[in-house]
């Protein structure tokens, strides 16, 4: 029914990601302010028992079909502006995840609608949406509204508990029947991670480096600081970039989500997709030269400091403090 | 193999950031500005194919403060061409800026069609678009973002590439070219030019420019209000030098029995 709230399942390898349910957690929230059904759309190939288990959802609209077998964006983004043109919905939830990230972009133009990027919370404010978006690498944040229908948003990891939208229930499931046509994009194999080297995921105590330690000689103070810790090293995105560390050490969106005892993050700014792979980890130690760094909202302890100063620093007081 | 590399500037996040007068507004008066990071890597990764390949690399931007100095290191890393849109107004958003480029990009003298479009998949000021996507769409071309590994065979006409998922995971899939690529990281790190060759690209380069279309698309969303987030809501601050910062630390790991 028109006016709906849609929201896309992350399914990727025959399994839901815990943000589905974040967003079935807010999209419900948002359809009872609105006074309208909340509506699931899944899309993939034999897709089994998935869509019964979008039980927030009142209708799961399923986009079962070999065409879509693979995460090609372009046919995801087929398929679900077909479903989007039939249904026409006031507002489309989309899981801010590597496997839709392209959607976000692709969705928007295929159906000229307003989007909204990087949305950290979406209310309902006298009867229209409003989001709360993250800018600049979580620096700044804006409310934003759009302008027309459907409304399609990328939502960050985190708006709501995954909990608050698992729900047993028995939606509405409706086989949707599209046509993809070949868009010159296919899926040919995926590739593991190298195995071998040490699984951060694992590790209880980490030592996160970001671009605040400028240089690989720094990495290996963190090795050593690691060492002594009984732990191991990982980065962030631009540590890894410069080959500073092996892409098997990634914390955040492409990498690992770790939740070890103790993180240490080391002039890690901590931009949103490096923040939704550490912030549940127990004690989070953040050093970072930039007082309006976003990560100390995630920190535990923090310090405005150079982390090459400072890690030094510690692996010296660490070193006495045991003898 | 001909290859277009977009550039685009955004603010510096080391920077202090302040809302506009207008309260909906990032403050760019004092900001200093940097090509996003994402965009140097397509411009890296058009120069290995062009190193392996052959053929040329075209860098090319929307006017903006310090986009001359931009273009002209491009050229001084090896780029063929340096072209540089003008007429366009300040603070445009990421669609109205890829609106422009879709319209501009088969305006430019024997630009297309060129075998790849490479850009950064994103930027951090991506409030209402994605780039890369939207040109791909507008330009009619196959779309494939957050790669991270591009190989050309020229004899099918076709690019295998590497896309991340999670946990690590890459996804290899292929391209019917042409194609625009969003591209997270090249193979190699953004190489180093040193200034030198840059001053020299200055004396000896060239910036084309070509002008932008008048009409710019309306805006599909309203940014009510801007603000600078609290960040030191929940850390407990820890103050002094940094030995006295370490020892503050090796006591709260004390604490916590991590040590």
């Amino acid at each position: 029914m028109a006016g709906n709230v849609l929201v896309m399942a992350d399914q990727w390898r025959g399994e839901l990601s815990d943000i589905t349910y974040e967003l079935l957690a807010l999209g419900r929230e948002l359809a009872d302010g609105l006074g309208v059904s909340l509506e699931a759309v899944i899309v993939g190939h034999q897709l089994g028992e998935l869509p019964n288990k979008l039980g927030a959802a009142d209708v799961v609209h399923c986009l079962d079909n070999p065409a879509l077998a693979d995460p090609v964006p372009d046919a995801v983004s087929q398929a679900l502006a077909e479903v989007i043109k039939q249904q026409e919905p006031a507002a489309v939830l989309i899981p801010w995840t590597n496997v839709a990230a392209d959607l976000l972009g692709l969705l928007p133009a295929q159906l000229d609608a307003p989007f909204l990027n990087f949305c950290q919370d979406v209310r309902v404010v006298d009867g229209q949406l409003e989001a709360r978006c993250v800018l600049y690498g979580g620096k700044m944040e804006a409310k934003v509204v759009g302008r027309a229908r459907p409304l399609i948003l990328g939502v960050l990891p985190g708006a709501r508990s995954a909990e608050q939208g698992r729900v047993d229930g028995a939606p509405t499931v409706v086989a949707a029947s599209v046509a993809i046509q070949d868009s010159g994009v296919h899926f040919k194999s995926y590739v593991e991670p190298e195995a071998g080297d040490v699984d951060i995921t694992q590790q209880e105590v980490l030592i996160s480096v970001g671009r605040g330690v400028q240089s690989g000689d720094n990495v290996k103070i963190a090795e050593e600081l690691a060492a002594e810790l009984g732990g191991a090293v990982c980065g962030s995105r631009p540590v890894i970039d410069q080959g500073w560390l092996s892409l098997s050490r990634q914390v955040g969106k492409s990498g690992a989500i770790v939740k070890p005892k103790l993180y240490i993050a080391a002039g890690i700014s901590g931009a949103p997709e490096h923040v939704e792979g550490m912030k549940d980890s127990d004690t989070i130690i953040a050093i970072n030269t930039d007082p309006g760094a976003p990560i100390y909202s995630v920190a535990h302890f923090g310090a405005v400091e150079d982390a090459t100063d400072v890690l030094p620093a510690l692996l010296d007081a660490v070193r006495a403090k045991k003898g | 193999m001909n290859i277009v590399a977009i550039l685009k500037m955004v603010p510096d996040v080391v920077e202090e950031f302040e809302v506009a007068a207008d309260g909906k507004s990032l403050d760019i008066e004092f900001l200093r500005l940097i090509v996003n990071e994402r965009d140097e890597h397509a411009l890296e990764q058009a120069l290995i194919l062009k190193e392996l390949l052959g053929g040329s690399v075209t860098a090319l931007a929307l006017d903006a403060p310090d986009i001359d100095d931009v273009l002209f290191t491009a050229l001084a890393k090896g780029a063929d061409r340096a072209v540089k849109v003008t007429g366009v107004e300040e603070g445009l958003t990421t669609r109205s800026a890829a609106s422009i480029l879709a319209q501009t990009l088969p305006n430019v003298p024997d630009l297309l069609p060129a075998e790849l479009i490479l850009t950064g998949c994103q930027a951090i000021d991506d409030i209402d678009a994605q780039a890369p996507a939207l040109l791909a769409r507008r330009l009619q071309l196959p779309y494939l973002g957050l790669v991270s590994g591009v190989e050309v065979d020229a004899s099918t006409n076709t690019a295998k590439v590497a896309k991340e998922f999670a946990g690590g995971v890459r996804g290899e899939f292929e391209l019917t070219l042409p194609a625009v690529l969003g591209i997270q990281a090249a193979e190699k790190p953004p190489r180093y030019v040193p200034v030198a060759k840059v001053r020299a690209a200055m004396k000896e380069g060239e910036i084309e420019e070509v002008t932008a279309p008048v009409a710019s698309e309306a805006a599909l969303i309203d940014i009510i209000e801007m603000n600078v987030p609290e960040v030191a809501g929940r850390a407990e601050m820890l103050e002094g030098d940094a030995d006295e910062i370490a020892a503050r630390l090796c006591d709260v790991l004390v604490e916590r029995g991590l040590l």
